[in-house]
């Protein structure tokens, strides 16, 4: 960020901060239960599919002249039960997450289209648009409000993950899940919860997404659920379970949001971009190998000697 | 542990609560559609165009196409810039690898950032687009829609290349022709939501209500996304669907070459028309093996052109996007501001196996 300010013209700028923090919005709500999941060894593929169903459902039911604070809520509960279908199918009927959420991510997105088909529906309240733009942020600040939410929902799952009860279950569900079970952490109940947590996050970040573009689409958000799992393994978090911190998927949201903005503001094409995101993201699962490789290596020289 | 071993009834006991407490406001205030909604339009109002300005040096403007890779917006974009070489200004070409209305979005804010002088946008959505824009032109930035348009209070001028009516019209005349005045015809669009094609599929069907095409039926619109493959895959399946189908109509570059690319293969070749809008290039092949008759599309270079040269006039105050004002467009010479802002660059060529080799595009 600082060699970004140093040398990009307009980057620093108050308006282009904003900006480029509200367009990494809805990966970072997301980014957080995604976190939470990972350290306990679990996944969710279908939070962009759950996404585009609730902008879907959003604009179908504003567009039969609903009222947007009874919309809200419905989607709200639409991604919790979603959330549950997977949580219910990965420990009531025991298969793993990756495969379950592989068949709900085409099941959610063929739901949107079903429930909204090719439209698009716009024409959304007008303050609400502006609750999500990055134009009008929290008085005072140059934090726009769907940021604002993100920081306090981070900073609570900091908490829960690192110091309660709770957090430390998730570690030792991912590090171990059969040891987890037999010191008595009641493993099904904790994922179960962890999934409802997902989907209602997914669906929130659907409603941030249909009012920032004020454009409710089934294919809101298509192929997001990678860059929401490349930023938080970028954050530094085990695929394999068990390791990692809050924070450090925070910083890798942080951290792809703002490249994405300073190669585009230095006009690098988005071909290039794609590129980039895809080294760093390959570096980042890399270097903790070879570190540990490196340090074996070290530690063995030390003891041959 | 305990907390969260309990939370799955609290949390619907929560769901439940804010839902009940949500249908309760709902039923004295809730925000409907039906709500009046009051549109703040942003273009600079009260600022007069001074007919007589010249055309300022050193200005700064960015195309920003659908999607970097299209081949046809390319052209577009890249006679647009060698346009603006002819006035001193800096044009360049910044977009998405995706054609997804939020993928335009950053690079709006980007460019606002870099203190463009005119934006001009080939629309994804007309209306995802909007606020970005309506931001941009808050900060002095022209904002000119060409090929594909957005909501008409997000920019100042619309290129359109030709008047959406004549496209429409003339492509089921010239269709008509071919079959007979008679039988089953559909449309292959690109997506559901591109104003332009909505704009000439509407008039397609206005058209067809004459007396004259009382034989001619339109049976279905299918929607090939501008993907090569879907458009492959429609084209397939309305043949397949429709065994007494006449002709497809594909005003999309993407869909008409796809759709020839099936045909040709096909045991329809020379028993199904095909139409539509579609380069030189592209088609060439079909045109020379008799998959296709003729085409049309207007001159992508020019439209590139006409867009680069309005967009100078109206960031040097010549023009201000008000209707009946005139400006200079270099060799295309004097054009004139239509309503709502739209400035049309000519009627379509038809391309045929006579004329399809002077045309390299």
């Amino acid at each position: 960020m600082l060699a970004g300010s140093g040398t990009t013209d307009g980057f620093a700028d108050i308006t282009n901060l904003s900006a480029a923090l509200n367009d990494t919005a809805e990966i970072a709500l997301i980014a957080l239960p995604m976190t939470l999941l990972v350290v306990a060894g679990q996944v969710d593929l279908s939070v962009a599919s759950m996404l585009g169903l609730s902008s879907a459902l959003a604009g179908a039911l504003w567009d039969a002249g609903w009222a947007f604070e009874m919309i809200v809520p419905l989607c709200l509960v639409v991604g919790v039960l979603g959330g549950l279908l997977n949580g219910w199918l990965v420990t009531r009927v025991g298969l793993p997450a990756l495969a379950v959420t592989i068949g709900t991510l085409t099941l959610y997105r063929g739901l949107a289209s079903v429930v909204l088909g090719n439209k698009a529906v716009s024409d959304f309240p007008e303050a609400y648009a502006q609750w999500a733009s990055y134009t009008e942020p929290v008085p005072g600040t140059f934090i726009p409000y769907p940021i604002a939410v993100f920081i306090v929902l981070a900073a609570l799952a900091a908490v829960v993950l690192h110091c309660t009860a709770a957090g430390r279950a998730l570690f030792a569900i991912g590090a171990q899940e059969d040891a987890a079970r037999f010191a008595g952490i009641r493993v099904r109940r904790i994922k179960l919860v962890l999934f409802a947590v997902t989907g209602f996050m997914a669906s929130f970040a659907g409603i941030v997404y249909t009012l920032r573009y004020g454009s409710a689409r089934a294919d809101n958000g298509l192929g997001l659920e990678l860059v929401v799992i490349a930023s938080v393994l970028l954050g530094g978090i085990d695929f394999n379970g068990g390791k990692g911190t809050l924070g450090g998927a925070v910083a890798g949201v942080l951290l792809i949001g703002v490249l994405n903005n300073l190669l585009t503001l230095n006009d690098i094409s988005s071909e290039i971009q794609v590129i980039v995101t895809g080294v760093l993201l390959v570096a980042s699962v890399l270097t903790p190998r070879v570190i540990a490789l490196v340090t074996e290596r070290r530690d063995r020289r030390a003891a041959a000697t | 542990m305990r907390p969260t071993t309990r939370s799955r009834p609290r949390l619907l006991a929560a769901a439940a609560a804010v839902c009940s407490l949500s249908l309760a406001l709902a039923g004295c205030s809730g925000t409907t559609k039906g709500d009046a909604k009051d549109d703040a339009k942003d273009k600079a109002q009260g600022v007069k165009a001074d007919p007589d300005a010249p055309l300022k040096k050193g200005l700064k403007l960015a195309f920003l196409p659908k999607q970097i890779n299209n081949p046809y917006e390319k052209i577009v974009d890249e006679a647009g810039i060698a346009a603006a070489k002819e006035y001193d200004g800096k044009a360049k070409e910044v977009g998405p690898s995706d054609a997804k209305a939020s993928s335009q979005v950053g690079y709006i804010n980007t460019l606002v950032q870099q203190r463009q002088d005119a934006i001009l946008i080939a629309a994804n959505d007309p209306n995802a687009v909007c606020g970005p824009l309506k931001q941009a032109m808050k900060q002095k930035i022209k904002v000119v829609s060409y090929d594909s348009d957005t909501d008409k209070d997000c920019r100042q001028l619309f290129i359109n290349q030709a008047s959406s009516e004549e496209i429409g019209r003339s492509l089921i005349r010239r269709t008509a022709e071919q079959t007979g005045h008679k039988g089953e015809i559909a449309i292959l669009s690109a997506t559901q939501n591109a104003t332009n094609q909505n704009a000439w599929i509407e008039f397609m069907k206005k058209e067809l209500k004459k007396p004259q095409y009382k034989d001619m039926k339109l049976v279905k619109t299918a929607y090939g996304d501008d993907d090569d493959q879907k458009s492959f895959q429609e084209t397939q399946g309305l043949l397949k669907a429709y065994p007494k189908l006449k002709a497809i109509i594909s005003p999309t570059t993407v869909g008409i070459a796809a759709a020839a690319r099936y045909i040709s293969d096909s045991s329809y070749k020379g028993k199904v028309v095909l139409n539509g809008l579609g380069t030189p290039n592209q088609m060439r092949k079909y045109i020379k093996d008799g998959t296709v008759e003729e085409f049309s599309l207007w001159d992508p270079k020019k439209l590139g052109y006409l867009g680069s040269y309005a967009a100078a006039s109206l960031a040097s105050g010549q023009i201000t996007g008000k209707e009946g004002e005139k400006f200079k467009a270099g060799k295309l010479g004097e054009r004139t501001v239509g309503k709502d802002g739209e400035v049309i660059l000519g009627p379509p060529t038809v391309f045929d196996e006579k004329n399809i080799g002077k045309y390299d595009f």
